[in-house]
C-alpha cells in the first residue's frame, strides 16, 4: 500500500467524518486523489464500514459484553474456516479471531443482560459439534477502545496564550 | 498577629525609614525591560469561556506515556538528588548521539554539552557569557520575545534586523551586513522561526555563515524547533564549515517531543563558552531536575517515533490553516517550520493589536498580535495551529465571519 494510502487510512481511522476535500488539504494533494483513493479502498473491502465509538456505559440502555474463548477441533481441508462461519452469522457476535495458544477462536458477544449471553453460550455456542470447550469473560468495565480513553481526566491545560 | 505584619508591610515607606520609593530601588536595566506584549494579551484572554485559543506556543499533545512513566519510575527508584552541574552523563551521551544522527553533528557529551532548565535558560546563559555592555547584538526579527530582553539585562545593545514577507521572513546577507558596526558581536538565529515559521536552507545560510566569518561574529543559534521542519531536513547552523566553533547551538526537548512543562534545554559549543556557561549555570540553578532528565533521557533514546508521528500530525495541520486562512482572504505565506501560521491582516486597517482584539472579542478566537515580536511583526497575525483540525476548521469560520465584518 502506498505512502498516501496509509495516511488517508491513518486519518479516517481516528475521524471517519473527515471530508475528502479536508484530507486532502491535510496531505497537500488534490481532492480527486483523495476520493478516488477512498472509493477505491471502499470497493477492495479494505475499508470496510463507517461508525462511531461509543462508550456505552453513558447509555442507559447499558450492553453486556463477554470474550469466549473456544477451543475446538479444525475439520479437515478446511481448518477453522467452517467453524469460524458458524459462529460469526449470529448476530449476537461482534467479532471472532483465530488465535495463537492455548485455544483457537476468540469471540465477542454482546446481549442486553448477563442471562442472555449465558444462555447464548450455552445453547447456541457450546452444542456445536467440533466445539470442544468454552470459556466465557464478562468485561466488567472498558477502560479505553479503539485508541480513546473513555474517562479522560486531562483535557487541554496549556496557558491560553504562551510566547 | 500575622495580619498586623501584613499591615505595618503596606504602610508608606516612610514609617520605616525608607527614603527611596520602591521604583528607586530596582535594578536600572531590569527597568530598561518593557513589559511583555504577549502578557498583556494573555491577561486580556485569560478565563474567558468558549474561545478557540490559536494563542499557544505549545504542542497540543501530552508528553507521550513512555517518557512520562520513565520519570514516574525514576521517581519510585529515589532517583531524587542533584546531578552532575552540567546534566547526567548519560543523557548529555543522548543528545550528542542524537544531534550526529539527526543533523550531522559532532560533539564530546563531557565538555561540549550542557543540559539546561529549558532552551531559556541555554539562551540566558549564551549571551551572560557573552556579552559585555557596549556590545551589539544582532537580532532578525520578527522573533521569539526573550532575545532582546535579556541582551538588555548584560547590558548589551538590541540591534533588530527587520526581516520581510517579501523575502519570506529569512534573514538576509545584505540586511544582516547593513546592521553591523565595529561594536557587532553575536547574532542570534532562530530558525525555523516563532512566530514567522520561516526556516532557511544550506543554501539560504551559507552567505550569511561568510558574513559571520569576515566579521568575526559568534552565533547563538535557538534550532528548538528543528525537527518541526516541513520542507527538507533542517540545517543546523553550527554544521557549515567553519561555524561549528562559532555557534552556541541551543535546542530541547519541548516542542518537538512534547516536554514543554519539564524544562529540559541544552546548549553545545565551544568548550571554552560551555565551560563559561556552566559556571553561571552552577551557581544559578546548580542543575537541571533530575526527574526530567530521565524523561529526557528515554524521549531520545526510544522516541523518535512518537515525536514523527507528532510532526506529520503539525504538517497536516499547517496545511490546514495555511489553506483555510487564503481561503477567507487572509494573505499568509507558506510557513515551512515550528507551528505558527503568520497572515497578514494590514488589508484591513486595523493595528495588529486592535485586529487580535476585537478577533477576541466579537469572533472568540485568541490570536497573538504580530507586534509583540519586534520589528516587521506590526501588520501581522500569529496563529498556532497546534489545535485539533475540528477546532482549526471551527476558529478560520470564525475569523471569516469577522472579517466579514469589516
Amino acid at each position: 500500500m502506498d505512502d498516501l494510502r496509509l495516511k488517508i487510512l491513518e486519518l479516517l481511522r481516528e475521524d471517519g467524518r473527515l471530508p475528502p476535500s479536508t484530507i486532502a488539504t491535510m496531505l497537500g494533494v488534490d481532492e480527486k486523489t483523495v476520493r478516488e483513493a477512498i472509493a477505491d479502498m471502499e470497493k477492495k473491502h479494505v475499508i470496510v464500514k463507517y461508525g462511531a465509538t461509543i462508550n456505552w456505559s453513558k447509555v442507559d440502555d447499558d450492553k453486556v459484553t463477554a470474550l469466549i474463548e473456544v477451543q475446538c477441533t479444525p475439520e479437515r481441508g478446511r481448518g477453522f474456516e467452517k467453524i469460524a462461519e458458524r459462529i460469526y452469522l449470529y448476530p449476537e457476535v461482534k467479532s471472532v479471531y483465530l488465535m495463537s495458544g492455548a485455544y483457537d477462536l476468540l469471540v465477542e458477544i454482546e446481549g442486553k443482560t448477563l442471562k442472555e449471553v449465558a444462555s447464548f453460550v450455552s445453547s447456541k455456542l457450546a452444542p456445536i459439534e467440533s466445539v470442544i470447550s468454552t470459556k466465557t469473560f464478562f468485561i466488567l468495565k472498558k477502560y479505553k477502545q479503539d485508541g480513546v480513553i473513555f474517562e479522560e481526566l486531562n483535557g487541554d491545560h496549556r496557558l491560553a496564550v504562551s510566547p | 498577629m500575622i495580619k498586623q505584619q501584613v499591615k505595618s508591610e503596606s504602610e508608606p515607606s516612610t514609617e520605616q525609614g525608607r527614603r527611596r520609593s520602591m521604583a528607586d530601588y530596582l535594578a536600572d536595566n531590569v527597568k530598561a525591560i518593557p513589559p511583555s506584549g504577549i502578557r498583556r494579551f494573555f491577561d486580556l484572554v485569560s478565563g474567558s469561556k468558549d474561545v478557540i485559543s490559536l494563542g499557544v506556543g505549545e504542542p497540543d499533545f501530552v508528553t507521550p506515556w513512555r517518557f512520562r512513566d520513565a520519570a514516574v519510575y525514576s521517581i519510585e527508584k529515589g532517583r531524587t538528588q542533584y546531578t552532575s552541574n552540567a546534566g547526567m552523563p548519560e543523557l548529555r551521551e543522548a543528545i550528542a548521539e542524537y544531534l550526529h544522527g539527526r543533523f550531522g553533528l559532532t560533539y564530546d557529551p563531557a565538555k561540549e554539552v550542557l543540559v539546561t532548565v529549558g532552551a531559556s535558560e541555554a539562551v540566558d546563559l549564551a549571551l551572560r557569557a557573552l556579552v559585555n555592555p557596549g556590545d551589539e547584538v544582532l537580532i532578525p526579527e520578527p522573533s521569539y520575545v526573550c532575545y532582546s530582553p535579556i541582551t538588555t539585562l548584560c547590558g548589551g545593545v538590541v540591534v533588530g534586523i527587520e526581516t520581510r514577507p517579501e523575502d519570506e521572513f529569512k534573514l538576509t546577507p545584505a540586511a544582516l551586513r547593513a546592521a553591523l558596526t565595529p561594536k557587532s558581536k553575536v547574532l542570534i538565529l532562530s530558525f525555523p522561526n516563532n512566530p514567522t515559521g520561516a526556516i532557511m536552507t544550506r543554501e539560504e545560510l551559507l552567505p550569511i555563515a561568510k558574513v559571520v566569518e569576515e566579521h568575526d561574529l559568534i552565533v547563538v543559534a535557538d534550532e528548538i524547533y528543528a525537527e518541526l521542519t516541513y520542507a527538507g531536513k533542517h540545517v543546523s547552523f553550527a554544521s557549515l564549515p567553519g561555524m561549528r566553533d562559532r555557534t552556541v547551538l541551543v535546542s530541547g526537548m519541548s516542542k518537538a517531543f512534547a516536554m514543554t512543562g519539564w524544562r529540559m534545554g541544552y546548549a553545545c559549543g565551544h568548550p571554552e563558552i560551555i565551560a563559561a556557561m556552566l559556571k553561571i549555570h552552577q551557581y544559578t540553578v546548580m542543575c537541571a531536575p533530575i526527574m526530567s532528565q530521565v524523561a529526557a533521557i528515554e524521549a531520545l533514546r526510544g522516541g523518535m517515533e512518537d515525536m514523527e508521528r507528532m510532526v506529520e500530525s503539525f504538517n497536516q495541520r499547517r496545511r490546514l490553516i495555511v489553506q483555510g486562512l487564503r481561503d477567507i482572504g487572509l494573505p499568509c505565506h507558506e510557513p515551512q517550520g515550528a507551528f505558527y501560521a503568520f497572515p497578514s491582516i494590514r488589508h484591513t486597517g486595523l493595528s495588529s493589536e486592535q485586529f487580535a482584539e476585537r478577533l477576541f472579542r466579537e469572533a472568540k478566537v485568541a490570536a497573538v498580535p504580530g507586534n509583540v515580536f519586534g520589528k516587521g511583526g506590526e501588520g501581522f497575525l500569529r496563529c498556532s495551529y497546534a489545535t485539533s483540525p475540528t477546532l482549526l476548521q471551527e476558529a478560520l469560520e470564525r475569523i471569516g465571519k469577522f472579517l466579514q465584518t469589516l
